[in-house]
């Protein structure tokens, strides 16, 4: 099956990244194909290079350039919400690109399930 | 990208269902502001609004004192894209003392059973 995945909630503080992360990483071990990953409202906040957590925690940013490098995954961030929110082509991190909305609606009519990951 | 998806012909149904009020948290207008590009797709788009997202289409919002961008005014112009399928939730609704007359726009009340039935017939929901 192709997915679509939208996530909705920066990281750290919403666990929406982090189980997004973990439903990827499953359903391309079942052999399924990952469509995009969008992020969007506090969710182009996944998408910072600055983030620097502690040592013993989870790096939610580095875990998706990497598994983006892994599978070539299109990491793709709204233009409008990461604007908004200080996420820009030069703190961006490795395997993110920045776009339009229309990749989401493109996300939806491509993939066979859209699944959202936020409140 | 909008005349790529029209030539490949593909028409889903695409649910927008909002449930937060519009000012306290962005998800309101960011859902919008989806929803205004999703026009351009040539899709089969519709509206929910539960829970206190039916504050959303509720007229005479005045945000001045607030400092937020009154973008109510938007879901006025969604008939201009032919997009006109919007639905409030009747429970949320009387749960809240309002009534049809409150929206700022035409909506369909429908219940949380009949609103059940149609999300079962869309392809993609998109929630806020």
């Amino acid at each position: 099956m192709k997915f679509g995945i939208l996530i909705n909630e920066g990281p750290y503080t919403h666990q929406a990244s982090d189980t997004a992360y973990q439903f990827v990483k499953a359903a391309l071990a079942k052999g399924h194909q990952i469509h995009r990953v969008f992020f969007y409202n506090d969710g182009v906040n996944n998408a910072t290079k600055l983030t620097d957590p502690p040592q013993d925690d989870r790096n939610v940013v580095n875990r998706w350039s990497e598994l983006s490098k892994e599978h070539k995954l299109d990491l793709v961030v709204c233009v409008a919400a990461a604007l908004r929110r200080g996420i820009r082509e030069d703190n961006l991190a490795v395997g993110f690109r920045i776009s339009g909305l229309g990749q989401l609606i493109e996300t939806g009519i491509q993939a066979d399930r859209l699944v959202t990951f936020g409140d | 990208m909008s005349e790529e998806m029209s030539e490949s012909g593909v028409v889903k149904k695409f649910m927008y269902v909002n449930r937060k009020a519009p000012h306290g948290t962005i998800y309101a207008q960011e859902s919008l502001e989806v929803v205004l590009v999703a026009a351009a797709f040539d899709q089969d788009v519709s509206l929910a609004f539960i829970d206190d997202g039916v504050y959303q289409v509720v007229k005479g919002q005045d945000t001045k004192s607030v400092s937020m961008k009154n973008f109510s005014s938007t879901y006025r112009a969604l008939d201009d894209y032919d997009i006109n399928k919007l639905y409030v939730q009747k429970e949320s609704m009387d749960a809240r003392g309002l009534t049809e007359k409150d929206f700022l726009v035409p909506v369909e009340i429908k219940t949380a059973a009949e609103l059940a039935a149609l999300m079962g017939q869309q392809d993609v929901l998109l929630s806020f």
